[in-house]
């Protein structure tokens, strides 16, 4: 047997012996009900029979006892964590079905299975969407994850959209697919004539929140366009937190026998409030925590609890007043990461974001593993007519309102959405777990609450398994490339890459291209009061040199130094040699098969154009550095090699060491670059403040040498001075020392 | 910002009307680009220097980005004022179909043949109208993963040239360049689409 379908056999081995011990041991639900002592009694025991509470009277001490009520719960809680995990690991041992079907679906699959068969065996499956577990348990997780990785900069780009789609969008689609179910419930031959008009929109707004989790892996995948991307992970963030105020809106209406049209104007009134109210909420206890954490430099251990149990807090303080606690957490995590990343160790940093991964991708799972069971195990109320047309009305609504809602906001946007845009928004509307949940937690006032649950579940399904699974082609589909990329010789590959890279760092050096004002300001804000109170050492660091610290550089770039080996080494070796050694060599001939291994190099190993959105938001996975370490630490070591003492005995260097030279006078017309002359003055000068600021220290502090010396200006040979290798060494190092905690 | 407080902001900007009329941008596409040169220009000098650019990290971690900061500052020079900037970023406004072929007239910044000059001469560091094998080594390099070998990294190179080079002399000349480019749409790839 190879290791592949050992790993299979052993994985299915393990999801079946998980799901044994678990039917066996499942006897009750998880809210903690003192369960009338159920004991189990294993089968070939002879000694002391097991007792739940061994009788103080019985004369032999017994040996073995069991004693199941007792741990009854966490044990069920694990296990159906741990069978929940083992689909996940299932999935990828067989790795092509990922590309095809979203995680969503096959978990959710999986759990139709579980749940046949504890139907089959009579089982009830743990309540574990009664609306407190749900509420509070499992949804925080999900929405910290999604707002600490959020990445804020194309986020803020993209808020008025974001806001747009998702607060009018859930809007009309609630209004519109309420109004038209309660017009079909008018009609007769469907039997559903007793479901009010606020039912209806209850019902609708459950179903109008959009969980495009299994649609943002794909979009990753095809990379489509950041804008697109941004908008649906906002959109999808944000939806929620209406969704759950609508709902709590049209319950609250759905109970009052009449409705006066003051009531709607209040109702919009706490919108606002409960909206805003939340952000506060979530604003301040970022605050305090990003305080809390200024102070926690003796104390590393404990650090990421800070940010666990704050955006925690802010999550049930908002719950406690009623107003919206995803939009708390959300505002929380976002004001925190900022200032928390700067304050906390390395190490702590790494945890935070492990564990909130962590915790988010759990909870998730096990969100769509019970949809998929509690479909099974539910009494269903089924009725074709409302059914199908919920099903018709959610599409027609969902397409109808992006159409309607971007051809409005486009002449707002730099950046249009264009029609593929559109239909991506359009079809990437799935509907997951918010709906779910709230779908159970409807008052049982409401007279036909089965049948919504049934229509809940039917439309999640339908969507996740019909869209989720479509949707990759679709996307292909129409993103069809124009240019066949093996008709590219090499060179045009390369040339092309190069080009990809001037324009990101071009549109880097351009910035932000709108709310550029706000920004500003804010900056400015941010710079002078808010970094000095919340921040420890709130030097305004060039974030160069943060980065650096991050990425934990400093270490590697030690270890560099000590291997011999440099990265870049050839480049002053080649450079020199070459140009004599190039006329002698004979023409290589290069056969197809060779072409067809450079395009194969070329492509998997050229850095890929900075995807902003992608690089943070991977919905399974950390963001990856390993691409950031390698160019900085390439480039830091040649800069550090072209200021040391050896490059200076060397034959003349060529001027194709210097990294910010222009070719003298030529490329671009001369008219618009008057030649200068360089004084060798001015060259010592300029080249000591930037190589040594412990000397010329009015511009810079020790702490930002590593910034400065990545800019080596002029020509090395005109330097007097040989540049002495400690002086660097000791500026990083109080670097890294300033760094470490 | 309103339409009076951007006339008066205009009357800031050195040499408007003439770079509006020399590159082609609008007045408002003017005003964004003097409010993100006053931006990157944090001590206020008026003009910018290279490490205003390496302060901004994502550029920072382009694999070009050192190369294309140097195409801002002519060799001597360490100092970019405000129009020399607005020339540059010239370069990358998408192109105008529009325009009227006239013989006479001067070539507009952001044409085709500026925009794979502008490239060239990411490549053509010591600036001697070539690209020889030793600098699209460089540029390969940067552009490349550490895993990969030496000897590759020199064949990839070696065929680059084989490629392009027409003439035989071991290095591409920007007709050569040019020339191996013409199926390109360099309009798509080396415009930016906001600055219309």
């Amino acid at each position: 047997m190879d290791a592949n379908t050992f790993t299979r056999r052993a994985g299915l081995l393990l999801v079946i012996f998980t799901f044994l011990c678990f039917i066996h041991g499942s006897r009750g639900e998880i809210p903690p009900q003192p369960a009338g002592g159920v004991t189990i009694v294993p089968p070939a025991k002879p000694d002391g029979a097991p007792q739940a509470y061994p009788d103080a009277d019985t004369s032999n001490l017994p040996v073995f006892t069991m004693d199941y009520p007792r741990i009854q719960i966490p044990f069920e809680i694990t296990l159906w964590v741990l069978l929940a995990s083992f689909a996940k690991i299932g999935f990828h041992v067989y790795h092509k079905i990922t590309i095809w079907v979203p995680e969503s679906c096959l978990l959710i699959s999986i759990g139709l299975i579980v749940g046949a068969i504890m139907h089959s065996v009579k089982e009830e499956p743990p309540a574990a969407l009664s609306s407190n577990v749900f509420f509070l348990y499992m949804l925080p997780p999900i929405v910290l994850d999604s707002g600490y990785f959020m990445p804020t900069r194309p986020f803020f780009e993209n808020i008025g959209t974001v806001l747009w789609l998702a607060v009018v969008g859930t809007l009309w689609n609630s209004i519109g697919i309420g109004m038209s179910l309660f017009a079909i419930c008018q009609i007769e031959a469907f039997e559903v004539q007793d479901v009010n008009l606020q039912e209806n929109l209850l019902f609708a707004s459950i179903i109008s929140a959009v969980d495009p989790v299994a649609v943002l892996t794909v979009f990753e995948d095809v990379s489509v366009n950041e804008q697109l991307y941004i908008v649906v992970f906002g959109e999808c963030l944000f939806n929620d937190a209406v969704t759950v105020v609508l709902y709590n809106m049209f319950s609250f209406v759905a109970d009052m026998p009449v409705v006066e049209p003051e009531d709607v104007f209040l109702g919009v009134a706490r919108f606002f409030v409960v909206g805003l109210g939340g952000m506060m909420f979530g604003i301040l206890f970022g605050f305090a925590a990003s305080f809390t954490t200024r102070f926690t430099s003796k104390v590393r251990e404990i650090e990421p609890l800070f940010i666990f149990m704050y955006s925690y807090l802010a999550y049930l303080v908002a719950e406690l007043f009623a107003i919206s606690s995803i939009m708390a957490i959300v505002s929380c995590a976002l004001t925190m990461k900022y200032y928390v990343e700067e304050n906390v160790s390395q190490r702590s940093c790494t945890t935070i974001r492990h564990v909130v991964k962590m915790l988010g991708t759990i909870s998730e799972t096990l969100i769509f593993f019970f949809l998929g069971v509690v479909t099974i195990t539910t009494e269903h109320e089924w009725n074709w007519g409302y059914i199908l047309f919920t099903l018709l009305f959610a599409f027609v609504w969902r397409g109808l309102g992006i159409l309607v809602l971007t051809q409005i906001i486009n002449p707002f946007r730099t950046i249009p959405f264009n029609t593929k845009d559109q239909f991506g928004l359009a079809y990437g509307g799935l509907r997951g777990a918010i709906s779910f949940a709230l779908a159970f937690t409807l008052p049982d006032t409401i007279a036909r609450k089965k049948l919504f649950v049934t229509a809940t579940i039917v439309i999640i399904l339908f969507t996740v398994f019909l869209q989720g699974i479509t949707i990759r082609p679709l996307i292909e589909f129409i993103n069809v490339r124009k240019t066949n990329r093996d008709l590219h010789s090499i060179n045009v590959e390369v040339h092309c890459r190069l080009m990809e890279h001037t324009i990101a760092g071009i549109e880097d050096l351009c910035g932000q291209w709108s709310h550029f004002y706000w920004k500003d300001k804010f900056m400015k804000f941010n710079n002078r009061i808010l970094r000095r109170i919340l921040i420890r050492d709130s030097r305004a660091e060039s974030s160069i040199v943060a980065l650096y610290k991050k990425l934990e550089l400093q270490n590697a770039m030690e270890i560099l130094d000590t291997v011999s080996g440099d990265i870049s080494a050839a480049p002053s070796v080649v450079s020199v040699y070459e140009d004599k050694k190039s006329p002698s060599q004979p023409k290589k001939k290069f056969m197809a098969s060779d072409l067809r291994k450079m395009h194969d190099i070329l492509s998997k190993n050229m850095y890929k154009i900075r995807q902003r959105t992608v690089a943070f938001t991977g919905k399974h996975s950390l963001p990856n550095d390993t691409q950031t370490r390698e160019i900085l630490i390439r480039r830091h070591a040649s800069i550090r090699r072209s200021i040391r003492p050896g490059s200076f005995q060397s034959p003349p260097v060529p001027k194709s060491h210097k990294y910010f030279s222009l070719p003298a006078g030529q490329g671009l017309d001369s008219k618009f670059f008057p030649a200068k002359r360089q004084s060798t003055a001015d060259d010592h000068e300029t080249m000591s403040e930037v190589a040594y600021p412990s000397r010329h220290s009015r511009f810079t502090k020790p702490g930002r040498s590593s910034a400065r010396a990545m800019v080596p200006l002029h020509r090395l040979d005109t330097l007097k001075e040989a540049p002495s290798v400690d002086v660097l060494n000791e500026s990083r190092g109080e670097s890294s020392s300033a760094g470490r905690g | 910002m309103g339409s009076s407080s951007s006339s008066s902001y205009m009357r800031n900007i050195p040499q408007a009307q003439v770079l509006i009329h020399e590159t082609g941008f609008s007045a408002a596409h003017l005003l964004r680009l003097y409010e993100r040169f006053q931006f990157l220009d944090k001590g206020s000098t008026g003009e910018l220097r290279a490490q205003d650019f390496t302060a901004i990290p994502s550029l920072a971690l382009n694999p070009i980005g050192d190369r294309i900061i140097g195409s801002f500052f002519p060799p001597g020079q360490e100092k970019l004022d405000f129009p020399s900037f607005v020339r540059i970023m010239a370069h990358f406004r998408p192109t105008d179909p529009n325009r009227s072929r006239d013989g006479t007239q001067l070539e507009p910044v952001n044409s085709r043949n500026k925009k794979l000059r502008f490239a060239f001469q990411l490549y053509d560091q010591n600036g001697d109208g070539n690209i020889s094998r030793a600098e699209l080594l460089q540029v390969l390099r940067a552009m490349l993963g550490v895993q990969v070998p030496e000897e590759q990294l020199q064949s990839i190179a070696e065929r680059a040239i084989q490629e392009a080079d027409l003439d035989k002399d071991n290095v591409i000349s920007f007709d050569e360049f040019r020339k191996s480019l013409e199926k390109v749409n360099i309009d798509q790839l080396m415009s930016i689409r906001f600055l219309k």
